[in-house]
């Protein structure tokens, strides 16, 4: 199975890539800095998922003690960090030309950066923890909770009055973009889905060697 | 209008980010297998 979705994940990574520089149109206001939206919305909406993903195996995990739904919580929060602060750098990157800013106080940029630091929380905290178990506890209690800044993170732009733009993909009007750019969009997001799942099973890979290490130190 | 100093430099952190982790992860897996095969082969 890795090695499969391996070549999947790379396949898509290069028709996205391929998309997004070959085939989507270069945007009208913007020019071509708005290809960056190709790599910042799909990675935003991965860290969502990865998150997501991390909230049911922590609930899972409280609610049964197997060890499995906290290896995957944790590789996904990893994988799920490490895609945030992707959407926080490239979304830096394209503010700087379009808004004329790297960084501004705006309640979406704000919650996300805000995610960011409270997984960031959660990896820490797993690390000073030295009891597995204890430290499986509590990092699954801060990923429930956690997740609750998503639902703000996505809302943000609705609530208040933000330089940020109102949500691209995920509102129930359809899209207003050209449907190219929504297909390559949605090929980036397939891409970046693809090579969230790749992550994790390489990192719950790591996690069953390490505790199977730990095991027969026990022993 | 085009910035490809800051296009080239979105893609470019994300393919160093991701890929360092997939390095690091892949030697991570490597050395704990080696491990996990010498202490059963004693």
């Amino acid at each position: 199975m890795g090695r499969p979705l391996g070549v999947v994940t790379l396949l898509a990574l290069a028709v996205g890539l391929g998309a997004a520089f070959g085939w989507a149109p270069r945007d009208a206001v913007q020019g071509n800095v708005q290809r960056i939206m190709y790599l910042h919305v799909p990675a935003i909406l991965t860290a969502y998922a990865a998150i997501g993903v991390a909230f049911v195996a922590s609930l899972a995990y409280l609610r049964g003690r197997d060890p499995r739904w906290d290896r995957l919580a944790h590789a996904s929060v990893e994988v799920g960090v490490l895609f945030t602060a992707i959407t926080l750098v490239s979304g830096s990157l394209w503010g700087r030309p379009t808004w004329g800013t790297w960084w501004t106080w705006d309640a979406r940029i704000t919650t996300t950066a805000l995610l960011f630091i409270i997984y960031l929380g959660y990896l820490l905290l797993r690390s000073v923890v030295e009891d597995p178990e204890r430290a499986a506890t509590y990092a699954a209690v801060v990923a429930i909770v956690g997740a609750l800044d998503i639902p703000i993170i996505h809302f943000s732009v609705e609530w208040w009055r933000t330089l940020h733009q109102p949500a691209t993909l995920l509102r129930p009007q359809a899209p207003t973009m050209a449907a190219p750019m929504v297909a390559t969009l949605l090929l980036n997001l397939a891409a970046t889905l693809c090579l969230y799942a790749f992550l994790v099973r390489r990192r719950m890979r790591l996690a069953v060697l390490e505790a199977e290490a730990r095991a027969r130190r026990w022993r | 209008m085009d910035h490809w100093g800051f296009i080239l430099a979105a893609y470019g952190i994300a393919a160093l980010l991701l890929g360092g982790y997939w390095w690091r992860a892949e030697r991570r897996i490597r050395e704990a297998e080696r491990a996990l095969r010498e202490e059963r082969s004693r």
